[in-house]
């Protein structure tokens, strides 16, 4: 087992088309973000997946904890009012 | 491309029995993966669900690497630049393949690294089939059709797994992947309406390749390791017998049309089954191989080995240039 | 592509098939790597220059042969010629050596095709400069993939730039033939169905100098060394080569594959 150091991992978001958000699509290993963005290309575009790349390092992400997820989440169950169709209006406006 | 993980012993050590809430916590979960809930990377899991999937995941992303090599052997003599052009681009979906499994399995916190030292020290296992060599073109076809065919069988199921980073590499992978067993069978029905020295050669590579290709489905269900476990967690939905029987059963018609036979004199249709029989299998040869006594995968592992060592100097490069470059940037501003 | 274009002059075939072959053998040499690179990612973006090259290996092996009006296709081509009948730059058909010496060669090659794609777009062969069009968006990604490892590896490790150096020491010497002129690429160029291979080496030099100087190497000195593999006289490499490469087809001369 050998003692170098590693590439670092990043993380790949891909933009099918115009008009779409990046979405995640998996990770790679490169010595540099010019690197990792070739390789991004050359990894999960082969059949014209994407129009546009984003990487980034995956220690440079900061996500929340599944832990926290009832805390983060459930209180916006109880918020209805900031839907539309929480307003029952007469038809003549409905369409609001 | 297939792995075999869930039937051959293993030697990771023993998984320590968690206390009794651990216990009941895991209870749960299994339940839960039971009805097909997702688990992401970040969730709480159980160790044995963890290590499982790491040795499963890595093992299939190692299947994929070493099977570059067989088909690797001959793309510089492919007969036509139609054939060698696919063919370059199929050993690079494998080449991907592995990539994705590899980056699916350090999402449960292991390493690139640390897996390819697994590989590299005979410690992890890959799919004892890429330890046959490729003596002749028409092998090429024959991984194909029937290798990537019994892959394939496996694969889908695993896109439904609990374990979401895994679900999503599967899809991507059998999205590329009925390509690749189409490419084998197209190339072998071009030898088939060819010359008697083609023909020759297709006939004896099914031979050759025929009964190795069997033993990749693992050991008969009665001498597996019985994991409902396995079953719970989307990893294993089919057993290995009927995923066999459903592969004979589909590829016995293909070989018709291929006009080749099958080096199996007990193979034959079944009425009352509704099955094709088959003759046994042999099993001495199947462990032989993986242990480590099959006929070339020394060759294969060194090649493997030799890639990553010669390669040192190249990884070590790029990564002193992207630190001078950082402290160059970090320096101007 | 028709079975049958007419020609500008005897000149045409030659100077398509050449560019034609350069692609085709570093494909080849490329295609030797796939699995056994440094790392899986590069492994998989070197395995997409020698597609691309193969790529356009099998448009101008096409049109060649049509040009050629002798009924050859690319497979013909590819695998039914000596090596003597190959007029690809000994460049092309050098062992792959270490990494250093596979990047750097592929880079001196790609970022000749560079200069020589623009020059095709004015080509009075429709064809010719479609093929050269099309190219071009591949070889610029080339262009930027490879210089981006030569930098790598020069301005790297101590190790990596010895390597390196190693590499161009022996290679600089091969892309003198890129830019001789003979009676062909005078032909050519008079029927204005391509560049003087002479009129490139202004901006491949200056590219190729730009990208050297950043990796940290030094020029060695120019020497009168010309290789030859566009006149057909190549290394003793490129029999070997070949042997390889059409070894199965040979073996059943008239099949079908």
């Amino acid at each position: 087992m050998s003692n170098s150091k590693e590439w670092p991992l990043w993380e790949v978001f891909l933009r099918s088309r115009a008009g779409l958000d990046h979405k995640h699509c998996g990770s790679l290993h490169a010595a540099d973000g010019p690197m990792a963005l070739q390789l991004a290309r050359d990894v999960y575009t082969r059949r014209q997946e994407g129009v546009s790349i984003w990487v980034v390092r995956a220690d440079h992400i900061h996500a929340s904890d599944p832990t926290d997820k009832a805390a983060l989440f459930d209180p916006m169950a109880d918020k209805i009012y900031r839907h539309p169709t929480f307003y029952e209006l007469p038809d003549e406006v409905d369409h609001m | 491309m297939y792995t075999q993980a869930m039937d051959i012993p293993h030697t990771d050590g023993p998984t320590a029995v968690p206390a009794i809430d651990e216990q009941a916590r895991e209870a749960e979960f299994n339940e839960r993966a039971g009805r097909g809930e997702i688990v992401e990377a970040k969730d709480w899991m159980p160790e044995a669900y963890r290590k499982t999937l790491v040795r499963q995941i890595s093992q299939h992303a190692h299947s994929e690497i070493v099977g570059m090599l067989p088909e690797g052997n001959w793309v510089t003599r492919a007969p036509s630049l139609k054939r060698k052009t696919i063919l370059l681009a199929k050993i690079q979906d494998e080449g991907g393949h592995g990539l994705y499994l590899y980056a699916a399995a350090e999402t449960l916190g292991t390493s690139r690294d640390q897996m390819l030292d697994a590989l590299h020290t005979g410690k992890a296992k890959y799919s004892s089939i890429f330890n046959y060599p490729t003596l002749t073109w028409a092998d090429i076809g024959v991984i194909g059709w029937l290798v990537d065919g019994a892959a394939i069988m496996n694969q889908v199921p695993l896109c439904r797994c609990s374990y979401g980073p895994y679900a999503r590499a599967m899809v991507r992978i059998c999205k590329e992947e009925s390509f690749h067993q189409r490419q084998g069978f197209d190339l072998l029905l071009a030898l088939s309406k060819g010359s008697e020295a083609q023909r020759a050669m297709l006939q004896d590579a099914v031979n050759r390749w025929w009964w190795p290709v069997l033993m990749m489905f693992g050991p008969h269900d009665k001498d597996s390791q019985n994991s409902e476990l396995s079953m719970k967690w989307g990893i294993k939905r089919i057993s290995n017998d009927e995923l066999r029987q459903q592969f004979v059963d589909a590829t016995i018609p293909q070989g018709e049309l291929l006009g080749v036979s099958f080096p199996d004199p007990d193979l034959r249709w079944n009425e009352a089954r509704g099955h094709y029989d088959f003759g046994a299998i042999d099993w001495s040869e199947f462990w032989n191989v993986v242990n480590g006594h099959g006929p070339c995968n020394k060759e294969r592992l060194q090649a493997r080995v030799d890639a990553w060592e010669e390669g040192a100097w190249v990884r070590e490069a790029a990564l002193a240039h992207a630190e001078k470059q950082a402290a160059r940037v970090a320096a101007a501003a | 592509m028709n079975a049958s274009i007419t020609a500008l002059n005897p000149a045409h075939a030659p100077y398509v098939l050449r560019i034609a072959d350069g692609s085709l053998i570093l494909a080849q040499r490329l295609s030797e790597c796939c699995g056994h690179g440094p790392a899986l990612e590069p492994d998989i973006a070197l395995t997409n220059v020698a597609l691309d090259l193969l790529g356009q290996a099998r448009l101008l092996l096409s049109h060649a042969g049509a040009l050629e009006g002798a009924g050859r296709d690319e497979d013909a081509l590819a695998y039914w010629r000596d090596a003597s009948q190959f007029r690809n730059p000994t460049l092309c058909e050098l062992p792959n050596g270490d990494f250093a010496q596979t990047c750097l060669r592929t880079f001196f090659y790609v970022a000749w095709q560079a200069q020589l794609w623009t020059a095709l777009s004015a080509s009075k062969d429709a064809a010719l400069a479609a093929i050269a069009e099309k190219s071009s968006k591949e070889t610029r990604y080339h262009c930027e993939h490879l210089a981006g490892w030569v930098v790598r590896l020069g301005d790297g490790t101590a190790n990596s730039t010895e390597r390196l150096q190693r590499a161009l020491n022996y290679l600089l010497p091969y892309t003198n033939e890129l830019f001789v002129d003979d009676d062909t690429d005078l032909a050519a160029a008079a029927a204005g169905i391509g560049p003087l291979p002479s009129s490139l080496n202004d901006a491949w030099t200056a590219q190729v100098q730009a990208v050297l100087a950043e990796a940290t190497l030094k020029l060695p000195a120019t020497t009168p060394f010309r290789s030859s593999g566009r006149r057909g006289q190549h290394s003793e490499a490129m029999d070997y080569v070949l042997a390889e490469m059409q070894s199965v087809a040979r073996a059943h001369p008239g099949a079908q594959w």
